[in-house]
């Protein structure tokens, strides 16, 4: 099961004492500020967590990968998150079954 | 924009929160991820985006500044896919 804003809140609310109400508003408050921020072209360093860095891309030629047909890639902006150290390190070893994306 | 500078701004955008419970609310929210992330599991925060894992094989590798020639170890890492939502809103249609 992925861990979504619900499981995020119980933990926020567990943690600091938040009510469930305050949690979930925080949670979404949060969320959306750091989406603002991406929105408004503002690169976000977490230390311990990882950056969330922006790139534009160039137009470029694609094709459907499923009938094959050449198509424009539009130029665009991606958010790139690259890991921190602390959170590489903790998740590097993970040996279990992945889940299926 | 770093971590103090997001709890102040996050601080100064609402009036419901302290500044103190801003910061330890996000170490919990952070910590609360990357532990997440370190068993495995997928996350998905509809809007924003999704974290999972992905696997990277082992391969040889050189160290650039020796030339030196090392085996890395496969490993996973973290990865973030923004969500359609928020692609939209970094990238507006031109009209």
């Amino acid at each position: 099961m992925a861990v979504t804003k619900r499981e995020i809140s119980e933990r926020l609310s567990e943690a600091v004492g938040f009510s469930k109400r305050e949690a979930k508003d925080f949670v979404d408050f949060f969320f959306e500020q750091l989406s603002q921020l991406l929105e408004k072209g503002e690169v976000i360093h977490l230390s311990g967590f990882g950056n969330f860095d922006l790139r534009d891309k160039r137009e470029r030629p694609g094709r459907n990968p499923r009938t094959g047909a050449f198509a424009k890639v539009s130029a665009r902006r991606v958010v790139s998150f690259k890991a921190g150290h602390k959170l590489k390190n903790r998740v590097k070893s993970y040996a279990g079954r992945k889940e299926k994306n | 924009m770093t971590r103090s500078d997001l709890i102040h701004w996050i601080s100064s955008e609402q009036k419901d929160f302290l500044q103190s419970d801003i910061d330890m609310a996000i170490r919990v929210v952070l910590d609360y991820l990357s532990e997440s992330l370190a068993l495995g599991q997928r996350i998905e925060v509809r809007g924003f985006g999704s974290f999972s894992l992905k696997y990277r094989t082992s391969r040889r590798a050189r160290n650039p500044k020796t030339g030196e020639s090392i085996t890395l170890t496969s490993k996973y890492i973290p990865y973030f896919k923004a969500s359609k939502a928020l692609f939209r809103r970094m990238n507006p249609p031109h009209t």
